[in-house]
């Protein structure tokens, strides 16, 4: 069943960043042969609006349904590609990245065969992952606007204010008889020598 | 403080401690003890008819027993809220001869021996922690002899002695013959910055608490001698370094180094026994009052909140971030922030930032009304679960629910799982599913990788944080050690497992189960004949990249000491060993 999968592999050059060391064009063509793969192309800019525009495309006109990016880290641009592939009607789960940048390109910049190879086989090793990915759905949980504050010294008390003067409900609690903490005790506070309560 | 008590949405329970706490982010329910104050804290005027009639006294803990209180009694004058509180363990009043003296005395009958504690249930969906901290007792240093010579103070005591409110009204008076001192000394670091007693850590405070002590004295009474010994005086704040050299330009001295020994003299004064640290000579100054600039600690409360709430510490006994950095005044778990004392030492300006930065981020939450939960979590395969609760022990979360007496399957909540993936590698059965990061995925990963030229290869398992910042799953928690001999069977000739420091990792300690289960898989390949070297463990943090080319370079001298011949040995190995697996299995 998942060799029956339509992945779309969109292998970025990042300008130089990943096109000076990586064959970019020998990947898309490696990524062609690979088990699953039904659409491969290189973009100047994966991130960039008009790439981004080119997945959506992809996605409709070669019905792809699992997609993977293989540029930079998933950290800059995970979210971005995320978006895009559900504007274009994809589970947000259903993309893999392959990091040919930071871990490619950026490391073995002055051995192009080496860095080609390699981002060879993290596109192998996406594609491997993403014909197994499925949709996932995320749950919602409601949330309680009320806040608990434990303590009622001078950050308890803040917390408190702050809280309550967002227009939220505030509990406070206090072991001691009265707020104040330690900070009552104090008789004035550095730097500006002024009293404390 | 007076703001807390009219604000309208500031729900103010003092007296009253935490019991309970269930649920998670968004749905937490707390048991709050509500103890018996024995006066109706709406009714109480603080008009002080009843203090003055109590025959009952005791020593005053605001005025750090330097001076008493009654039995009934408002803790200062200012407290919030002000309504009067009855000390029972002291009282009269429900004795078999009953006192009640206040009682009659209270024109409004607000005084009721008979109120009972009571439990108060709430539901939040956020929870901050704001429980301070507590000073550090001297006692333990002996040779500065405090509670020995009445005019060894600490600082806190100090506070109360020269505050106009306090005991002797702001007048600075010596503790056995009540004379003003003509000669003070401060000495610095009580119980911080200490490998061998007190606390190891400075406590923030105390050098500026000292400089701003040693300015007020000098306004006062500028014919005081005041001098501060010292390790290194940190003014590093802002305008703190202003305060340090105003307090100079007073003709405060600041004296390198601390006594070695405080001895009481006959004239009940105090000789300080100090090295001379610009010539080694040991000399001997007298003084009329010493101040023990005392540390902070964590508060005697928190330990028992912490585990109340499941939540980690750091070596120093604060709680532990969920970031050092980037996420400092958030837990580890969801929907609990810091503020304050609690997280660490701070003065007062940083523990206000704190609980505004505390809120902030709670408002996150607050805001939206409801939460998501990534999809990476965790769930139970009850077809193949045996019910040994190896998963909720495991879980740093305690997102998994499991009562073995109650011969149910685990069950996960969703909202408090962070998708470390721990569970998924320690259960023996296979019985657990990670979203997005299942086992099938990665060992697919493996298998592409080592399909061709794998004696080139060095596969690492690095974790999404620290080692790799966008890997093959969260947490080195989740690598199973079917994967790492998933991959040697594949003919990798060296396994890297990578994650972050102890202490960073992020996801509690799930770490800890990372570094136990490699160890035990070490040992598990040396006795079928692997050379365990070729697995390697090693924690690199996310600002360590010279550490990481490091450990690679490592990696890559391990590889080329590893021949195709053991290679394949190894995978014979590990073939034969499934197939007996599979054989016992079956029988």
């Amino acid at each position: 069943m998942i060799l029956e999968r339509r992945v779309g592999v969109f292998i970025c050059e990042c300008g130089l960043n990943i096109a000076a060391a990586v064959d970019c064009q020998s990947v898309m063509e490696y990524a062609r042969t690979l088990p699953g793969v039904a659409f491969a192309v290189v973009n100047r800019y994966t991130c960039s609006e008009p790439g981004q525009e080119e997945i959506k495309k992809a996605i409709a006109e070669h019905k792809l349904d699992r997609i993977v990016v293989a540029s930079c880290t998933p950290r800059m641009h995970e979210p971005t590609f995320r978006k895009a592939i559900e504007e274009a009607g994809l589970n947000r789960y259903l993309l893999e990245m392959a990091n040919i940048r930071e871990h490619c390109s950026w490391v073995h910049l002055h051995d192009r065969d080496a860095a080609t190879e390699k981002a060879k086989d993290l596109v192998k090793m996406a594609v491997a992952r993403a014909i197994r990915l499925e949709p996932q759905t995320e749950t919602r949980v409601p949330v309680t606007r009320a806040a608990l504050v434990i303590g009622g010294g001078i950050a308890g008390i803040q917390a408190a204010l702050d809280f309550a003067d967002n227009g939220y409900k505030v509990y406070l609690v206090e072991k001691a008889p009265s707020i104040g903490g330690i900070m009552a005790q104090l008789d004035k506070t550095f730097p500006t020598m002024d009293c404390s309560i | 403080m007076t703001d807390v008590g009219r604000h309208p949405l500031i729900e103010l329970m003092t007296y009253s401690e935490v019991k309970n706490v269930r649920g998670y982010v968004g749905n937490f329910e707390v048991t709050i003890l509500r103890k018996a104050r024995f006066v109706d804290e709406k009714e109480c005027t603080a008009c002080g008819d009843c203090t003055e009639v109590c025959p009952v006294v005791r020593p005053d803990e605001f005025e750090i027993g330097l001076a008493t209180r009654k039995a009934i009694y408002s803790p200062f004058p200012q407290a919030i809220p002000p309504a009067y509180v009855i000390d029972i363990e002291a009282c009269l009043g429900n004795m078999p001869l009953a006192c009640e003296k206040c009682s009659q005395a209270c024109e409004k009958k607000c005084i009721d021996y008979d109120m009972q504690d009571r439990e108060v249930e709430i539901k939040v969906g956020v929870i901050v922690i704001a429980t301070g901290m507590k000073v550090f007792d001297p006692r333990s240093l002996t040779e500065y002899g405090y509670t020995r010579y009445p005019n060894v103070i600490t600082s806190m005591e100090f506070e109360r002695l020269i505050n106009a409110g306090g005991p002797t009204a702001g007048e600075l008076l010596r503790l056995d013959n009540h004379d003003r001192p003509k000669r003070i000394a401060f000495i610095q670091c009580i119980g911080s910055r200490s490998q061998r007693r007190g606390m190891p850590y400075c406590s923030n405070v105390c050098c500026m608490n000292t400089v701003k002590d040693a300015i007020l004295i000098k306004e006062h009474w500028p014919e005081i001698d005041v001098s501060v010994y010292y390790i290194d005086i940190r003014a590093f704040g802002k305008g703190f370094e202003s305060l340090y050299m105003r307090s100079k330009s007073y003709g405060i001295r600041y004296m390198r180094g601390l006594p070695g020994e405080i001895r009481m003299n006959q004239a009940g004064n105090l000789e300080l026994v100090v090295e001379n640290l610009q010539d080694g000579s040991v000399e001997s100054h007298e003084y009329d009052m010493v101040i023990l600039s005392v540390g902070l600690e964590p508060d005697e409360g928190l330990e028992d909140l912490r585990q109340k709430l499941s939540l980690s510490k750091t070596s120093d006994g604060f709680l532990m971030e969920a970031h050092p950095k980037l996420q400092p005044v958030d837990a580890p778990t969801r929907g609990i922030y810091f503020a304050g004392c609690a997280e660490a030492p701070k003065d007062i300006k940083d523990s206000v930032t704190q609980a505004s930065g505390a809120v902030a981020r709670a408002g996150i939450l607050l805001s939206k009304g409801e939460i998501t939960v990534e999809a990476i979590t965790s769930r139970i395969i009850e077809s193949r679960c045996r019910m040994c609760g190896i998963c909720a022990r495991v879980c740093p979360y305690n997102a998994i629910i499991f009562d073995k007496s109650k011969k149910q399957y685990p069950r996960v909540i969703e909202a408090a799982c962070a998708g470390c993936g721990t569970c998924g590698a320690e259960c023996p059965f296979d019985a657990i599913i990670m979203r997005h990061f299942t086992d099938e995925q990665i060992i697919a990963q493996i298998d592409a990788i080592l399909e061709t030229n794998p004696m080139d290869k060095v596969v690492v398992f690095a974790c999404n944080w620290c080692s790799y910042a966008g890997a093959d799953f969260m947490c080195s928690g989740r690598v199973d050690k079917k994967f790492v001999l998933h991959a040697f069977k594949k003919g990798a000739p060296v396994v890297l497992v990578s994650g972050c420091h102890f202490g960073d990792c992020h996801y509690i300690d799930a770490n800890h189960w990372t570094a136990k289960r490699i160890e035990k898989l070490k040992k598990q390949l040396e006795k079928l004949g692997i050379r365990s070297e070729r697995l390697q463990l090693w924690w690199i943090s996310a600002s360590e990249g010279a550490r990481f080319r490091n450990v690679m370079q490592m990696m890559e001298e391990i590889r080329s000491t590893v021949t195709p011949e053991e290679v394949e040995q190894t995978m014979r190995i590990l073939e034969e060993a499934e197939a007996k697996q599979v054989e016992a299995t079956a029988e």
